[in-house]
């Protein structure tokens, strides 16, 4: 299987009086709360972890896409891609990735990811996600009723841009363009594979299906809260006639590795609970605008909810507040409801094996840095990752074949960039 | 209560509920944010003086998924338009509430022919930066109810679910009203038809909830400052937004008042 290395790129420096003081880490959040000047340190630490998990021997490193969002400082995460791509070698970058209706023209997504592409010597993973409410319809004023029909619109544009060989004229409903010719075009053939980061819609992982992508899950509570949701997804694979190769999914999931539980308990507690009680402190009024969820996910989604409050005899004006307001915020809630998993590396490695066979994932991507961790720690739970458990979990599903891996340039065709500061990188 | 008779009328290949109740000239009525999952009192007030011809629009309860073809404002502009127009209601009078009286205003100012006298209770459309209108979206649902009624029970009433329905297309339906509204106005309310204003040629009464909380009260006076023909402001106490829900005797007397 392969594991990849996730970097959210959290603001560590939130105060701990955040929950009482602000209504939302998400689309208000306030400006007085964000120092450029240590952002800078922490932007720069960043990358050095993501380039740390790459020279560790993880399969990818990732990164994703947010806006006006106090825990993901990366509205643009082709920025970082890039500088990735130069300093990494034969790492595959996975850019779970651009928020197709939010660029106009959307051609501007094939563009970018054809550079990083082209940069990288062919690593790129394209992840096309709608793009939570929170990021599209309020930071981005993204019209809610039209998102998703631009969303699909945007995807077919860009793929074709990516493989028409003629300049072509699209017209579309949304968009119209008379001379679509992006330069450059990506090196990967016919094109970068795509992902889609989404939620639980049935819509979603059949359109995955049709369309032969890797759909990935990507929550925050673990693998405990998302077993049903994979549940779902693979039945309907198998109603598809799908395949069962669990490279079709991806699945994120928190860790936190040391000698012993004791310890990972002791070490990764605070960022554990700054990650979920600051991080996710997210004001429900932004959660749903209408139009949002489609109606056939609303139907589900009802029904869920209806029989989940006779079960647990939630009002109903509760639910709305259930999803952000009643997490466990401390840390044996944490780790009890399976947010995220520590222990030894014995422990881990069994768990993660769990979690890869019970949800059927080939594609593991591991927040190892979470929250206000500073780059030591997050250092040290990667290395120890890489030494103690990634070697023994890669074995897992290597009965079936990744169709949805990059597939780069041979080593020996590809450029060798200058290193940068060599002496320091070395000295670390 | 009145028994209104409910007929349909097809727009771009959805079918549009039209109420219709009392005798005499017709009046026409596009209701406002949220839409009517329910006849009201303050139709029945209408239906007592006038006939009362209460078209669905696109989306809105009544109207259903014929928000999804409509793509700009010039869509929803000709798509009300025909439903007014095989509502019969071409050259009647008109009134509408907030997101319905936007649309009731866009008819009057681009036919002007087609609307006799006009009614407007607080519309959208218009976004003054220095006094901006409540996000009507970005909303705890439990704070909804006080938000577009001065007494949240207005609302919740308009809002439940019959006895004995327990439909789970109920919800949906609410939700689509807001998304059908948000397909519109999103994300601040503003059509830019205060360059429209100019057009309405029909004597036009703003109507506002004295406590209002979605469109603040200046809004009035911006309408009529834009208006070509006489206007006329009227501030009902005690009502919300949707004034006609809090106070329908007010609401109704104000514009039959008005209709004369």
């Amino acid at each position: 299987m392969k594991l990849m290395w996730f970097h959210l790129m959290p603001y560590t420096e939130l105060p701990d009086d955040f929950r009482e003081k602000n209504p939302s880490v998400w689309v208000d959040i306030h400006s007085s709360l964000f120092d450029p000047r240590r952002a800078h340190h922490m932007y720069n630490d960043f990358m050095d972890e993501l380039e740390f998990a790459a020279e560790c021997g993880f399969d990818a490193i990732c990164v994703n896409e947010h806006h006006s969002n106090g825990y993901g400082l990366m509205p643009s995460p082709n920025l970082v891609a890039s500088s990735l791509a130069r300093r990494t070698r034969d790492t595959a970058l996975c850019v779970l990735g651009n928020s197709l209706a939010l660029y106009n023209p959307p051609t501007r997504v094939a563009e970018e990811f054809a550079m990083i592409d082209c940069i990288s010597g062919g690593r790129l993973i394209a992840g096309f996600p709608v793009g939570s409410p929170m990021d599209t319809c309020f930071a981005y004023g993204q019209n809610p009723s039209m998102l998703r029909d631009r969303y699909y619109e945007a995807h077919d544009l860009v793929k074709k841009a990516w493989t028409a060989p003629d300049t072509f004229a699209f017209n579309g409903r949304y968009n119209q363009q008379r001379y679509v010719n992006i330069w450059p075009r990506p090196i990967q053939r016919p094109h970068p594979p795509i992902w889609i980061p989404g939620g639980g819609s049935v819509e979603t992982w059949q359109w995955c299906a049709e369309m032969d992508y890797v759909y990935c899950y990507l929550s925050y509570y673990g693998y405990k809260a998302g077993q049903a949701t994979m549940t779902g997804f693979w039945d309907e694979m198998k109603k598809l006639g799908k395949d069962l190769n669990p490279y079709r999914a991806g699945f994120l999931q928190f860790v936190g590795v040391a000698e012993t539980r004791q310890q990972a308990l002791e070490l990764y507690a605070e960022p554990a609970e700054y990650f979920y009680g600051r991080c996710l402190h997210i004001d429900p009024r932004f959660a749903g605008p209408p139009g949002y969820a489609t109606e056939e996910t609303q139907r589900r989604g009802i029904k869920g909810m209806v029989s989940q409050a006779a079960d647990n005899s939630t009002r109903q004006t509760q639910r709305y507040e259930t999803k952000f307001q009643t997490l466990a915020r401390e840390m044996d809630a944490i780790v009890d409801k399976g947010y995220v998993i520590v222990g030894s590396p014995d422990e881990v490695v069994e768990q993660l094996t769990e979690v890869a066979t019970n949800l059927n994932v080939g594609h593991l991507m591991m927040l190892l840095q979470f929250g206000n961790m500073n780059k030591e720690l997050a250092k040290y739970n990667t290395r120890m990752f890489a030494e103690k458990v990634l070697p023994r979990l890669s074995h897992v599903h290597s009965e079936w074949e990744d169709h949805w891996w990059p597939k780069p340039m041979e080593q020996n065709e590809r450029a060798a960039p200058a290193s940068f500061v060599p002496a320091q990188a070395a000295a670390e | 209560m009145t028994e209104p008779t409910t007929t349909s009328i097809e727009v771009n290949g959805f079918s549009c509920r039209v109420w219709t109740a009392g005798t005499g000239p017709k009046i026409g009525f596009l209701a406002g944010f949220g839409g009517l999952p329910k006849w009201v009192p303050f139709l029945d007030r209408l239906a007592e003086k006038r006939t009362v011809v209460v078209p669905s629009l696109p989306g809105f309860p009544g109207g259903e998924r014929g928000h999804t073809v409509l793509d700009n404002h010039l869509d929803w502009c000709l798509a009300v338009r025909e439903i007014v127009q095989k509502a019969g209601l071409d050259g009647a009078d008109l009134a509408g509430s907030s997101v319905g009286a936007a649309m009731a205003a866009e008819i009057a100012a681009i036919w002007p022919q087609s609307v006799k006298r006009l009614a407007l209770i607080a519309p959208f459309g218009l976004y003054d930066d220095s006094d901006p209108p409540t996000d009507p979206w970005a909303q705890r649902p439990p704070d909804v109810p006080n938000l577009f009624c001065a007494d949240p029970k207005t609302w919740e009433s308009l809002k439940e679910q019959p006895e004995g329905l327990n439909s789970p297309e109920w919800p949906i339906e609410q939700v689509r009203a807001s998304e059908a509204a948000a397909r519109i106005f999103w994300p601040l309310g503003n059509t830019r038809l205060e360059k429209r204003l100019p057009l309405i040629a029909a004597p036009t009464l703003l109507v506002w909830g004295g406590e209002d909380r979605i469109m603040p009260q200046s809004y009035a006076q911006r309408f009529a400052n834009g208006i070509a023909g006489k206007s006329e402001i009227k501030v009902i106490p005690g009502a919300g937004h949707l004034a006609e829900l809090d106070k329908p005797d007010e609401a109704a007397a104000a514009v039959l008042a008005w209709m004369q």
